[in-house]
């Protein structure tokens, strides 16, 4: 059973079609490196899967059932979320409460509702040693590296026990050590069972941990391939238009 | 592996006592200590219970205020409107009790006034995305003509049949401490508490850090700044209420720039222009430092025309030393 399927997905703004009858599949554990220049059609693909944008033709199909989302509220309901590139995450706010934003944990004293701190700290505690990441629950944000700032954002995504994660290049702005932190934790997450759709530039990293690379040119999609009977030339090939189709 | 990875999130960064000492508020509250300590020592007159007594009373007022513009500013937005709020109160409550009514329903009348100048702001603010600095500019502007065109620009000073109740109320004392004194320590703890043990407050810091996280994480951020802005009008019509009572008087340029006294009290006290830190902690010690500098001044015989020169020094110095701290925190 697909986690998430596509069956000819467009999406036209007026005379622009920034996608054409896009069909992909992807079963849970499995991680798909999203590759294509910019414009190829990536971040469309990325936002209708996100709820952002309604597709002009096609279905989407969670777990083999039609959905469609008005809202990003409901992709996430059906287990979608997405890792944003900035990492939307909050500098002044510890870690554990970071990955609790928008779902504090609460205990009440008397009438009174407030913040239970601790059930916080080691729920985040719990979920940063899953990931096998070096974050404290209590530091805050701010002083953090790149690698285990992406693990509080994946930590959120793990909070909502979500099936599919979308990330949008988790290693454009860090360092080289950080990087193999990042791709570490998506092992992690193919561990657990949840599909990864991962939207990259850097070919070494997608090849590191991807299991299959779709591959978009001009809001088309030209491979559909797994690694191990792909190279990076190839895949460059099929990205500039060097090779028409694979 | 395991057990390094344990030890590794289990370890604390910060102790407890490093988190204190690294904030502004601890060292605005070791100035204003030793301001104390010193002016103690060079005058028989400061450390009289008098003369506490009236530092404090003074204080009292622009620290209620700061405690609404705390929240404020952690949200990232500025409320310039407070000292004419606090006017508009004040009037509202003194037109209401002048006209015969009892003090409850002057202080409801006013109270309801102050929200709605707030509500107001936050709409604004919130729902048609007007920067905060514009729309309680305008406010500023508003609010004190509001109380004008009320009052027909007199001063009133006589308050009906519950007059000695308000007196009472702004301007007595219980154990020695002014009422205005008890209700600033009242709802600063309150206001701490929320701020640090509700999800209002801790979404108050998360839409100042990075307003975009919030609203993606479903945080309803305009009905939270509608609530922020609230907040801060609530704290100025609290503060009019018992300024009328302790004045004795309303006139209309009550709380005349008063907003600039109240933003440096914030800011003194570690708050962020740019969003997302403040303590209100730090606030009323920053309110109280402005008024012990000026209690200093007037005790050792200094021209009250230097004060400015004091107070304004002081607000760029207590930022100036966080921004060289932060700078050497992060070569670190």
């Amino acid at each position: 059973m697909s986690a998430l399927r596509l069956e000819g997905v467009s999406k036209h703004f007026g005379a622009i079609h920034a996608l054409n009858d896009v069909s992909m599949a992807l079963a849970p554990g499995e991680v798909v490196g999203l590759m294509g220049d910019n414009g190829a059609g990536k971040s469309t693909l990325v936002k209708i899967i996100a709820g952002n944008y309604h597709p002009t033709h096609g279905k989407i199909f969670i777990k083999e059932r039609e959905t469609t989302f008005h809202k990003p509220v409901e992709a996430r309901q059906h287990g979608i979320e997405i890792v944003y590139q900035d990492l939307a995450l909050c500098d002044n706010l510890s870690a554990a409460v970071n990955v609790f934003l928008g779902r504090e944990l609460t205990r009440s004293i008397g009438p009174l509702k407030i913040l239970d701190y601790s059930a916080m700290n080691a729920a985040a505690a719990r979920l940063f040693k899953e990931l096998r990441s070096e974050t404290r629950p209590k530091d805050f944000v701010r002083s953090m590296s790149g690698g285990q700032r992406q693990a509080v954002a994946i930590a959120r995504t793990r909070l909502s026990a979500a099936d599919i994660v979308l990330m949008d290049e988790p290693t454009a702005a860090i360092s080289v050590r950080q990087v193999a932190e990042v791709l570490n934790l998506i092992r992690e997450l193919k561990k657990h069972g949840i599909a990864v759709i991962l939207i990259s530039h850097r070919m070494p990293d997608v090849f590191a941990v991807a299991d299959r690379i779709i591959v978009l040119r001009r809001g088309t999609k030209v491979a559909d391939k797994q690694v191990s009977t792909t190279s990076p030339q190839e895949i460059t090939g099929l990205i500039t238009g060097a090779i028409e189709h694979a | 592996m395991a057990t390094s990875i344990d030890d590794a999130i289990e370890r604390q960064t910060h102790t407890r006592l490093g988190r204190i000492v690294g904030q502004q508020a601890f060292w605005v509250f070791v100035a204003a200590m030793l301001a104390c300590l010193a002016l103690s020592l060079l005058t028989d007159t400061f450390a009289t219970p008098q003369n506490l007594f009236n530092v404090t009373r003074n204080f009292a007022f622009v620290g209620i205020m700061a405690l609404g513009m705390t929240v404020v500013i952690i949200s990232g937005g500025i409320d310039l409107s407070v000292g004419s709020v606090l006017c508009l109160s004040a009037m509202v409550l003194a037109i209401t009790m002048h006209a015969g009514y009892p003090l409850w329903l002057g202080c409801a009348a006013a109270i309801a006034a102050s929200l709605v100048v707030g509500f107001i702001n936050g709409v604004l603010i919130a729902y048609v995305r007007i920067p905060s600095f514009v729309v309680t500019l305008g406010m500023l502007s508003v609010a004190r003509s509001a109380a004008m065109v009320l009052s027909q620009n007199k001063m009133i000073f006589q308050f009906g049949p519950d007059e000695k109740l308000l007196f009472w109320l702004g301007g007595g004392s219980t154990f020695g401490i002014a009422h205005p004194v008890i209700i600033l320590v009242v709802l600063a703890i309150v206001t701490g508490l929320m701020l640090k043990w509700t999800r209002w407050g801790c979404h108050v810091f998360a839409i100042g850090s990075n307003e975009k996280a919030a609203v993606l994480t479903g945080i309803g951020v305009r009905r939270l700044k509608v609530s922020v802005f609230m907040f801060s009008s609530l704290m100025a019509g609290i503060a009019g209420v018992l300024e009328a009572g302790w004045l004795g008087g309303v006139t209309t340029n009550l709380g005349q720039s008063m907003e600039l006294s109240v933003i440096a009290a914030t800011v003194i006290g570690g708050a962020n222009l740019m969003g997302g830190a403040g303590t209100v902690f730090g606030s009323v010690v920053g309110a109280a430092l402005i008024e012990v500098i000026r209690n200093s001044l007037t005790l050792l015989g200094i021209s009250t025309f230097w004060q400015g020169m004091f107070v304004g020094s002081f607000i760029v110095l207590a930022v100036a030393f966080d921004r060289i701290r932060a700078s050497r925190d992060s070569e670190n």
